[in-house]
């Protein structure tokens, strides 16, 4: 545990949760969610839950990201609320 | 805008009463924690796994043993979970027959065209990295013994390769190599080796999922050997159906159902 990169990930994590929450633009909130999943997988591996990371990596970043887009491209890119 | 506001106190409350919960955690890294230490009076599980899984299974990754053998149970039924997921989005999205659906209008012909370079770089650049990334993925079930990784993991990846084929091509060139009736019976398939593993250790007397009694039909050194090399042959198993699922998904949602053309 090192604080200090601890209190960036976690920074950049709500800073990263709140925007890809208010996006209008679907898609960017998609991309943002990515990088959401991506820094609490930088957090599991910094807490030494590699396996954990491992999988966060490869379906919270990967393939969720990739799954929204697709649904985002069939749907509509606007939010409305 | 008052319900904006009601939802934002809703949040903040509850918010709140879970960070006070919080508080009431022991530390992180705490040796003396519950999970740890064990309750008064009994042994601690944790303990118990840290100190006797490489005897038990002769797998370092301790993560791997945990999952796949002590609770290779949960496990399997996680697997169930992902391939009962993926049959439900089947099961909404997917359009057969009826020429007249609204959906299937819309459909037209996305092939490569000369002159279109952008799609010739993209298109050459991910036919060259998906090997890659399917060795990779093949190593990380294979290698889940010994390092991060394993059936759920190698899996993703491996289905990420096709989805990277498809998006970079069209769904066709992808559905070419793997088709919906290969990914069907093959995520079938892969809960079924992982069934059979539990059916097998259970028509030699043993509880369902114990793996020590394969010994003989494994030819290993001892019991401990053989629940190492089940571990490895459920891990595949995952890994079968996970690969088929996630393309299933992405197939499916990419082409509203029709799988034709994709994004």
């Amino acid at each position: 545990m090192i604080l200090a990169f601890d209190i960036v990930i976690l920074v950049f994590l709500v800073i990263a949760a709140i925007i890809s929450l208010s996006v209008k633009d679907l898609l960017s909130a998609s991309m943002i969610y990515g990088i959401y999943g991506f820094l609490i997988c930088l957090l599991w591996a910094e807490m030494g839950a590699v396996d954990v990371a491992f999988t966060e990596a490869s379906v919270g970043a990967g393939i969720s990201t990739v799954l929204l887009v697709a649904t985002v491209f069939n749907t509509k890119r606007k939010s409305s609320d | 805008m008052l319900s904006k506001v009601f939802a934002t106190l809703a949040v903040v409350i509850t918010g709140s009463i879970l960070l006070y919960g919080v508080t009431d955690f022991p530390a992180f890294g705490d040796p003396k924690s519950p999970a740890s230490a064990g309750v008064p009076g009994s042994e601690s599980v944790s303990q118990y796994f840290i100190t006797e899984s490489y005897g038990d299974t002769k797998v370092p990754n301790l993560v791997t043993s945990v999952l796949a053998d002590y609770r290779g149970y949960d496990t399997m039924f996680e697997t169930v979970v992902i391939f009962a997921a993926g049959m439900a989005i089947f099961a909404i999205l997917r359009v057969v027959g009826d020429e007249k659906d609204s959906r299937k209008k819309r459909v037209e012909e996305n092939t490569f065209t000369n002159g279109d370079h952008s799609r010739i770089i993209v298109g050459t650049t991910c036919r060259i990295v998906v090997p890659v990334i399917q060795l990779f993925a093949l190593y990380v079930i294979a290698h889940g013994h010994h390092s991060p990784g394993g059936g759920f993991q190698g899996g993703v990846i491996l289905g990420a390769s096709f989805i990277i084929l498809a998006l970079s091509d069209h769904l066709n060139a992808a559905l070419r190599r793997f088709s919906e009736k290969s990914y069907t019976i093959i995520a079938v398939v892969g809960i079924l080796i992982y069934a059979a593993f539990g059916v097998v250790a259970q028509l030699l007397g043993a509880n369902f999922l114990d793996y020590g009694v394969l010994q003989p039909l494994l030819f290993t050194d001892g019991p401990e050997m053989a629940r190492s090399h089940s571990m490895l042959g459920v891990e595949i198993g995952v890994a079968f159906t996970v690969t088929a699922i996630m393309f299933a998904i992405y197939a499916n949602l990419s082409t509203r159902g029709l799988l034709r053309n994709g994004l």
